[in-house]
C-alpha cells in the first residue's frame, strides 16, 4: 500500500505522494473509494446479522413468555457494564480518527491502546459470562452440558454425572433448581432462547476479536509512523468498523438482557 | 459550538468543504468537546434504557428500548461514524442495509402467523 511510488520521488510530483497507488489521480479519490468500500462491506455486515435478528424476532413474537422467562438467567450488570466499555471504546477511537487526522501520533497510539483494552475488557466479561453459563448448563438443547435436555430424567442424571459443580437443589447451582420444574416441552422452548442468545452474542464476540486484530495492526502501523494527517485510510476504515460492532451491541443489550 | 477544526499550517484554508475539495483538501475533524458530549449523551442513554427496562411498562418495554437503542445508534452513525460530514452516497449505503433489514423482518413478521394451526396440530397429535 506504500510502496506504489518510487522513494525518490518528490512529495507533491508527478508520482505523487508515497501512499497513493497509480490507478487513483488523488489521494482525495483514493481515500473516497476506500471509504466506499467499506461502507458496503459495513451493508453485507448489517445482513449478516439480520438473519439472527430475524431469527430472534419469529421466536420471540411466538413465546413472548419464553424469553421474559430465559432472559433472567442472563445478569443486566453484566450487560451494562459491557455495553459503557463498547461506548468508551468507540468514543476512544473516534478521538484516534481526531489524532491521525491532526497528527497528533502519541495520542493516536494511546486512543487505540485504550481502545484495544476495552475490546479486551468485552472479552473478558464475555468469558465471564459465558463461563459461568457453561457451569451452570444453561446451554443451547443439543450441547452436552445443557440443563435443557429434553429427555425428562435428563437434570437427575446429568446432576450425578457432573457432581462436582452440579449439585441439585444447592446454592451452587441455582438454575437447576430453577428449571427442575419445567416440562419437557418448556425446557425446549427455553434452550432455543440460548440458542439465539450463544448465536447472537458469540457471532458479535468473534467481530469483536476481528476488531482487535485490525486494531492491533493500526496500532503497530502508527506506532512506525505510517501515517499522517495526508494518510490515516486505516485508521479511518478501522474506525468505522469497530464502530459497526458497537452499533450492533447496542440493540443485542436490551433486545437479551432487558426482557420483562 | 465549533464541531470542526483544521489541522493548523498544514493546508490552505480556502477549502471550506472539507474532502469535498480537490486534492490535498483537509480532513474533516470533530472537535473532543462534541465526541464527549456524544459519548456521556450515549452512557446517558443506557442508563435510561437499563431503568425503563426494570420497570413493567405493560407491553411498551420492547418499542421503549428500541427507540432509545435507534437513538444511541443514530448518534453512532451521524457523529462517531462521520455521515452527517460524509459523502451523502456512503450515508444512502447504509440506509440501503437497514431498509434492507426492515424489509427481511417485515416479511418475516407478516408470514409469522400463518403456519401456527399446523404447528399446533402437529404438536397435539404427538405422543
Amino acid at each position: 500500500m506504500t510502496s506504489a511510488a518510487p522513494a525518490a520521488a518528490p512529495a507533491h510530483g508527478h508520482h505523487g505522494p508515497a501512499h497513493l497507488q497509480h490507478h487513483f489521480e488523488t489521494s482525495e479519490q483514493q481515500f473516497d473509494a476506500s471509504k466506499l468500500g467499506l461502507w458496503v462491506f459495513l451493508l453485507t455486515e448489517v445482513l449478516f446479522f439480520s438473519a439472527l435478528f430475524v431469527a430472534y424476532t419469529t421466536y420471540r413474537s411466538l413465546h413472548p413468555e419464553v424469553f421474559a422467562y430465559a432472559s433472567n438467567f442472563l445478569d443486566t450488570k453484566w450487560g451494562a457494564i459491557n455495553t459503557t466499555v463498547l461506548l468508551v471504546s468507540s468514543f476512544t477511537v473516534a478521538w484516534a480518527v481526531r489524532n491521525a487526522q491532526l497528527g497528533q501520533r502519541k495520542l493516536l497510539i494511546m486512543n487505540l491502546a485504550i481502545t484495544l483494552l476495552c475490546a479486551g475488557g468485552f472479552m473478558g466479561i464475555k468469558y465471564v459470562e459465558y463461563s459461568h453459563k457453561y457451569h451452570e448448563g444453561l446451554l443451547w438443547g443439543g450441547a452436552a452440558h445443557s440443563i435443557f435436555k429434553y429427555e425428562d430424567n435428563y437434570i437427575r442424571d446429568s446432576v450425578k454425572a457432573h457432581s462436582h459443580a452440579w449439585n441439585e437443589g444447592s446454592p451452587h447451582n441455582p438454575a437447576v433448581a430453577a428449571v427442575k420444574d419445567l416440562t419437557k416441552e418448556q425446557r425446549k422452548e427455553v434452550s432455543i432462547f440460548f440458542a439465539i442468545y450463544f448465536c447472537l452474542t458469540g457471532l458479535h464476540g468473534i467481530h469483536v476479536m476481528v476488531g482487535m486484530i485490525l486494531l492491533t495492526w493500526i496500532l503497530i502501523r502508527a506506532a512506525r509512523g505510517e501515517f499522517t494527517p495526508q494518510f490515516y485510510t486505516p485508521v479511518d476504515l478501522g474506525a468505522l468498523y469497530w464502530h459497526l460492532v458497537d452499533l450492533i451491541w447496542i440493540f443485542l443489550f436490551p433486545l437479551l438482557y432487558l426482557i420483562q | 459550538m465549533s464541531h470542526h477544526d483544521h489541522p493548523q499550517g498544514q493546508h490552505d484554508k480556502h477549502e471550506k468543504h472539507g474532502h469535498h475539495a480537490g486534492h490535498g483538501a483537509a480532513p474533516h475533524v470533530l472537535s473532543l468537546r462534541l465526541l464527549g458530549t456524544v459519548l456521556l449523551v450515549l452512557l446517558a442513554l443506557t442508563g435510561l434504557t437499563v431503568y425503563t427496562g426494570k420497570r413493567d411498562l405493560h407491553g411498551l418495554d420492547l418499542g421503549i428500548a428500541m427507540i432509545i437503542a435507534t437513538c444511541k445508534a443514530t448518534l453512532v452513525c451521524l457523529i462517531f461514524m462521520h455521515l452527517k460530514w460524509d459523502r451523502r452516497f456512503n450515508a444512502m449505503i447504509f440506509l440501503f442495509a437497514v431498509m434492507l433489514l426492515g424489509l427481511f423482518l417485515a416479511f418475516t413478521t407478516l408470514d409469522l402467523g400463518q403456519y401456527q394451526p399446523n404447528v399446533a396440530a402437529y404438536r397435539a397429535a404427538q405422543p
